[in-house]
Formats: C-alpha cells, sequence, structure tokens
C-alpha cells in the first residue's frame, strides 16, 4: 500500500459520497421536515439520468442536457408532490411506504415504456473524458474530479441556503415546529412543494451525474436508495450536516472496504480465507457500520435539533 | 414474466403447411427461450432474440414442415427467477424445448430443472463446468462453448508471446471463477494479481486504482454485457489504455463496440466465432442481420442462430416426431447443420469441438470515427475439446 493508490481511493471515496450525499441532501430534509417516508427518492435520481441522456441527444449540448434534466427532474418533484403526496401527509408512515412504493413503480414502468428496458450507456464530452495528472503518478479521471467539485460546491449551496435565508430560516422552522410556523401566517404547503421540488433536483443532480458511470436503467434508483437510507441513519435524520458527514463516512467506508480489505484480512487469516471472505465482508461492510451507530447512537450522529 | 409470445405463422403459412403436414407429430413445434432482457443485461438478450427471430425467418418459420412458436421469457439476470420462466415454460406452455440462457449462475439453475422434467435443453451461451462433467445429460446439448475454453485460449496466447506479471479481473460467480481457471491451465507465468468484483458492478475506479499501484505487465479481464462496457470506459478514462495491454475474453465484442468505440482499437480477445468468419452460412447470417437490424450480431446471436438450427435439424431428423426424443438426440449429436462457426462435432459431453481465434478490434470500414469491428489473426486452437468431458459418464 502507497501513498498514492491511498489518496486515489480516497478521492474515489469522496466521489461515491457526494454523490450519495446528493441523494441524501433532499431525502432527510423531506424526511425531518415533513416526516414523509419517500421511498419514491431513488424514482427521481433515475429521472434525472434519463432526462440528462435524452435531453444531450435532442440538444446535442453536454451543459444543455444537463440543465433541462435539472429543471426536468424538479417540474417532476414539483407534480408528484401536488398530485400524490399532498395527500400522504397526515397519514401514518405505512400508508407513505406504500404509496411511495407505488411512485417507486409506476416510475420504473414509465422510464421502461418510454426508453425501453435494456440500459442506455451515455457519453461524456471529449473534454470530461480523460484524466489529469494531480501529482506526479497520480492520475484521476477529470470527469471524477468534477463529480467531486460540483457535490462540494452544492453542499456549500445548501449550508447557505439553510443557515444564511429566509427560506432556509423556514426550513427549520418548519422542521422543529411545524403547527407553529403555519399559525405565524407561512404557506407551510408552499414550502413543503419547494423543499420537495428542490429534494428531487438534487436527486436529478446525482443521477445527471451518475449516469455515465453506471448505466442508465429502469429500476436504477432502488440501488442507490438503499445505501442512502444508511447514509441519513448513520447521520441523523432531518440534518444536512448529518446527510454530509454520512454520506462521506458511507463512501469512504465502502471504497477503502473494496480496495484494502482483502489486503489486511490476508495479513490476519490465510489469502484463500482472505480471497473468499474480502469481497463478501466489504460489501456488508456499510450495514455493519450503521448497525453499530443504530446501537451506541441510535439519533445518529448530527442528529437534527429540535426532534 | 413471459412477454410477447411471438407466433410466426401467418395464415398464408398455415394454409401450405397443411397441405404438407406430416401423417403424424406435433401441429407446432414450441421452443421456450429464456435470455436476459432488462437491465444492462438486455443488450444481450437483445440480440439472441433478434437472431433467433432471424433463424426463424430463414427456416420459413417451420422446422421439418412444422409451424414453430417461440416463446421468449426473461430472466432479469436472477438464478431464481430463471427457474420460475423454466417452470412456467414447462408447466404452461408445455414448451418441446427450452433454450438459451446467457448466464452460469442462472444454467446451473435451469437446465437441470429442464433436464429432469424429461424435456430438451439446448444453451446458446453459458458452459458451466459442471454441465460439461459430472452433471452432464443427454437431454442437454450447447451451441457455444464450455466457459474454460476461450480463456484457455487466451491463456495460451499469453503463454506464447512469454508475458510475465498479468493481473486478472473477473466477477464473483460461476463462470467468472471457470474463466479464471481456464486462464490459468494455460498461462504459466507469474500473475500479479486475481481480483473478483461484484457481479454487475457498475464502477470500477477503487479496482482500477489498485491495479494502476500493482504495475503490472499485462491485464487479463472477463467482464461480459454492460460490466464490460463500463470498465473499458474507466480503463480509457483513467488512462490505463496504451499503459497496460489488456487481453480480455468476452468483453469486447459487437455489442459493447457501438459503446465503446475507439476506447476498444487494438483490443485482443480469443474466440470461437467472429462476424468476418469465412463460411456460407455465417455470411447469410451476418449479412441479413445487418440487413435487418442494421449493424453487426455479436457471437451471442451467432449461438442462438444456431440453436435453432440445431433444433430444426433434429425434428427433420425424426420427421417432426417431437415424441422420439432418442432419435432427436441422435441427429442432434451428429451436429448435421450449416453452423456459423462452420463445421464442428459434439464432444461426448455434448459440447462443441472447435476452433479458438484470436481476435483484434480494429477500425471500422468508415475509418477512426467508425465502429471498430472484430477481425481474426489466427486460430489459437484447432478442434479443442474442453478440459471436463473425461468426467462426463455419458455413453454414445
Amino acid at each position: 500500500m502507497n501513498a498514492i493508490l491511498f489518496v486515489e481511493q480516497t478521492l474515489n471515496g469522496l466521489q461515491f459520497g457526494v454523490t450519495l450525499f446528493l441523494m441524501a441532501a433532499g431525502l432527510t430534509l423531506v424526511f425531518g421536515i415533513m416526516n414523509m417516508v419517500n421511498l419514491a427518492h431513488g424514482a427521481m435520481y433515475m429521472v434525472g439520468a434519463y432526462l440528462a441522456v435524452a435531453a444531450t441527444q435532442w440538444t446535442g449540448s453536454y451543459l444543455a442536457g444537463v440543465l433541462l434534466a435539472l429543471v426536468g427532474t424538479l417540474l417532476v418533484g414539483v407534480v408528484t408532490e401536488v398530485v400524490a403526496l399532498r395527500t400522504l401527509y397526515e397519514r401514518d408512515h405505512l400508508d407513505q411506504v406504500l404509496a411511495t412504493f407505488g411512485l417507486i413503480l409506476f416510475f420504473n414502468e414509465l422510464v421502461a415504456i418510454i426508453w425501453g428496458r435494456a440500459a442506455l450507456f451515455s457519453d461524456l464530452p471529449q473534454a470530461l473524458s480523460g484524466h489529469i495528472e494531480l501529482v506526479t503518478n497520480l492520475r484521476y479521471p477529470v470527469y471524477r474530479l468534477m463529480i467531486i467539485i460540483v457535490g462540494l460546491l452544492v453542499a456549500l449551496l445548501l449550508w447557505y441556503v439553510v443557515t444564511r435565508t429566509r427560506l432556509g430560516m423556514l426550513i427549520r422552522a418548519g422542521a422543529s415546529n411545524r403547527t407553529m410556523v403555519s399559525a405565524l401566517g407561512i404557506n407551510i404547503r408552499l414550502l413543503y412543494t419547494i423543499v420537495f421540488g428542490f429534494g428531487a433536483a438534487l436527486a436529478g443532480l446525482a443521477g445527471v451525474m451518475a449516469g455515465p458511470i453506471y448505466a442508465v436503467q429502469p429500476g436504477m434508483g432502488e440501488l442507490i436508495l438503499i445505501q442512502v437510507f444508511v447514509v441519513i441513519v448513520i447521520g441523523g435524520i432531518g440534518s444536512i450536516r448529518g446527510a454530509l458527514a454520512g454520506a462521506i463516512i458511507v463512501g469512504m467506508v465502502d471504497t477503502m472496504g473494496r480496495a484494502f480489505l482483502k489486503p489486511a484480512l490476508g495479513a490476519l487469516i490465510s489469502p484463500t480465507a482472505a480471497e473468499a471472505a474480502g469481497p463478501a465482508l466489504a460489501s456488508m461492510l456499510i450495514y455493519l457500520l450503521m448497525a453499530v451507530v443504530l446501537a451506541l447512537r441510535p439519533e445518529g450522529l448530527f442528529p437534527a435539533r429540535g426532534h | 414474466m413471459v412477454r410477447n409470445p411471438v407466433r410466426l405463422f401467418s395464415a398464408a403459412l398455415l394454409a401450405t403447411s397443411l397441405v404438407a403436414a406430416p401423417a403424424f407429430g406435433a401441429d407446432t413445434v414450441k421452443i421456450g427461450f429464456i435470455t436476459t432482457l432488462s437491465g444492462p443485461a438486455g443488450i444481450i438478450g437483445k440480440d439472441m432474440r433478434q437472431s433467433v427471430e432471424l433463424a426463424l425467418e430463414h427456416l420459413g418459420g417451420k422446422m421439418g414442415g412444422i409451424p414453430v412458436e417461440v416463446i421468449f421469457g426473461d430472466d432479469q439476470f436472477k438464478p431464481d427467477v430463471g427457474k420460475q420462466v423454466a417452470d412456467e415454460m414447462l408447466k404452461k406452455h408445455k414448451v418441446d424445448f427450452v433454450s438459451g440462457i446467457i448466464w452460469s449462475n442462472v444454467m446451473l439453475a435451469v437446465a437441470p430443472t429442464v433436464t429432469a422434467a424429461g424435456t430438451m435443453m439446448i444453451g446458446t451461451n453459458a458452459g458451466p463446468h459442471q454441465l460439461a462433467g459430472e452433471m452432464c445429460s443427454e437431454r442437454f446439448f450447447t451451441t457455444s462453448w464450455q466457459n474454460d475454453s476461450t480463456p484457455e485460449a487466451m491463456g495460451q496466447h499469453l503463454q506464447d508471446l512469454g508475458l510475465n506479471d498479468v493481473y486478472l479481473i473477473a466477477p464473483n460467480y460461476a463462470a467468472g471463477k471457470d474463466m479464471l481457471t481456464g486462464f490459468k491451465r494455460k498461462f504459466k507465468g507469474r500473475i500479479a494479481a486475481e481480483v473478483y468484483t461484484k457481479l454487475g458492478q457498475q464502477d470500477y475506479q477503487a479496482e482500477l486504482s489498485q491495479l494502476r499501484a500493482k504495475n503490472p505487465k499485462a491485464v487479463f479481464v472477463f467482464l461480459p454485457g454492460g460490466m464490460g462496457i463500463q470498465f473499458l470506459k474507466q480503463y480509457s478514462q483513467a488512462g490505463l489504455r496504451g499503459q497496460y495491454p489488456l487481453y480480455s475474453v468476452y468483453t469486447v465484442d459487437e455489442l459493447s463496440l457501438p459503446a465503446v468505440r475507439h476506447a476498444a482499437l487494438g483490443q485482443f480477445e480469443t474466440r470461437y466465432w467472429s462476424p468476418d468468419l469465412d463460411n456460407a452460412a455465417n455470411k447469410k447470417y451476418v449479412g441479413d442481420y445487418k440487413k435487418k437490424y442494421g449493424k453487426l450480431p455479436s457471437f451471442y446471436g451467432a449461438q442462438s442462430y444456431d440453436g435453432m438450427m440445431l433444433i430444426d435439424s433434429a425434428v427433420r431428423a425424426v420427421k417432426g416426431n417431437l415424441k422420439d426424443q432418442k432419435g432427436m438426440i441422435a441427429a442432434m449429436r451428429k451436429a448435421n447443420y450449416a453452423s456459423t462457426r462452420g463445421k464442428y462435432s459434439y464432444n461426448v459431453n455434448h459440447f462443441p469441438i472447435q476452433n479458438y481465434y484470436l481476435l483484434k478490434a480494429v477500425a471500422g470500414p468508415g475509418g477512426a470515427g467508425d465502429v471498430p469491428v472484430m477481425q481474426i489473426q489466427k486460430a489459437v486452437f484447432k478442434a479443442h475439446k474442453d478440459s471436463y468431458y473425461t468426467k462426463c459418464k455419458m455413453k454414445w
């Protein structure tokens, strides 16, 4: 194990982490503020990825495709909230789980009808498909570096919006005491729609960026959604800070586990046993971590205040 | 999950077949074709399905004068779903043959189910070593290969080149293990590392970082379908192409080339078939496929096309009497049909004895910007037998 490899794997972990964060931010806000379990969040990720592929093909420009996809996912999110989810806020969590599970099936079938069941493979513009040498011998794909930068910028922007703006104040107030906020004359329904829409757009952004790395296919959202739930459980439900910390931790643990667990085990037990146990244990690692966090701090590492 | 039963007999065909109907036997030949039609592997299933449809078109919708009905089933890349679909084919549709299957883990669930039910199974891709060895069955035939054979050819090629420090990557499932076992059977040089990834994995960045740290002399991978497309793109994005020569099996093919394009140029593969293989049956298949679907078929398609032709040869041999299974087995053992790979014969375990070639991805006819095409360089093995047939106790 050398330093360059370690730095490179750290970047890989960070890149996976920020993708998870974009998903987790929207999910944790919806959960924390609206007290709504939204399983259909993964569907927004998928919608973002599909819209980006379609819009890029349609306009012929990657940037225009990405922007159209973000606006499109925002609209899909707003429409979903107004049409389907509004009626569910007063219901209990089981009803919400059932209804949003129905939305997953709906969106998966919808994209399968429009784009077919086979996966789409999207291409990157020439400028992003290469790699750069960060320091000697450390070459890193440009696209993955861009994901890290975009993810961190979005985190910064979210922090600013939530802590420094009036909208953020309302969001925090809504999370702490919803009845009081509406008693003060704030249109809480509109606030919910806005939060849900932007949550969907963030998930869409994650989908747009993940598209060229993963295959764009029906059901792609569910594959990542489970990991996102792990993130918000570890980070603390309803907390943006927790989502960021949880996402980076999960991203790192998963990547490092895949990279270093087998050699590390090989030093402890026999290489053949490590050969078999390493990959299996690596894919379990984040769930083990979640179990440990739940046992020691059931509220998560950074619980939202006011709950 | 059986969708779109393709009824390939029009009224006109039916009318003509009434005239030529055989004295006894079934009124339709029912074939259940199971493959993966959804997800990233769906591109493989589509190619197989289109080739089956083309084969039926070439056969005029009939085998031995009897109209053919093919029912397509989607295994969703899951052994349990594959087994359920096979059960449905057997019990509900009462098919005469089950065919298809891309994945070895699915095949190991489906083939014993089908043969135990007394129905014939014609595999058109997966060749797990169990089915070539102790689990061989007289009702099971394959038009493809035993998993180990193709990587054996690549292992032999790298051995002949005298390479050392080769880095191996394969998915962690039945065929992944077979492929690396086959490679190591013929390659005796040093192995830098042997890495098993999750089946269906899409992101290989962590593995690529490990690879670079090991600084191998060459890389050998088996990553079929969508896995290969993602791997090759990421290999290129990470700047590894050109740094470490990449050799592969079932990774660069006519399905991945349109998606990967220049990221595959110069890539070596071994395989028993190639679109440029020079024989009449192959020219007809490749030419008509290209005309109908606007692109080149892959070996998955060629095997599936051959599968239909093999069944046709058996149905014709027993003059449409599908109850005469002994007669059909005897006919299939002769491999008496125009295969897209040219003439081949069957080993005792019903796996082909055939040639394996070294292929290279070269620029397509349209030049550098065009989709690359595979080109045969030389034959690595002639009339190669798989490594497990001695474990098969079947007597002919």
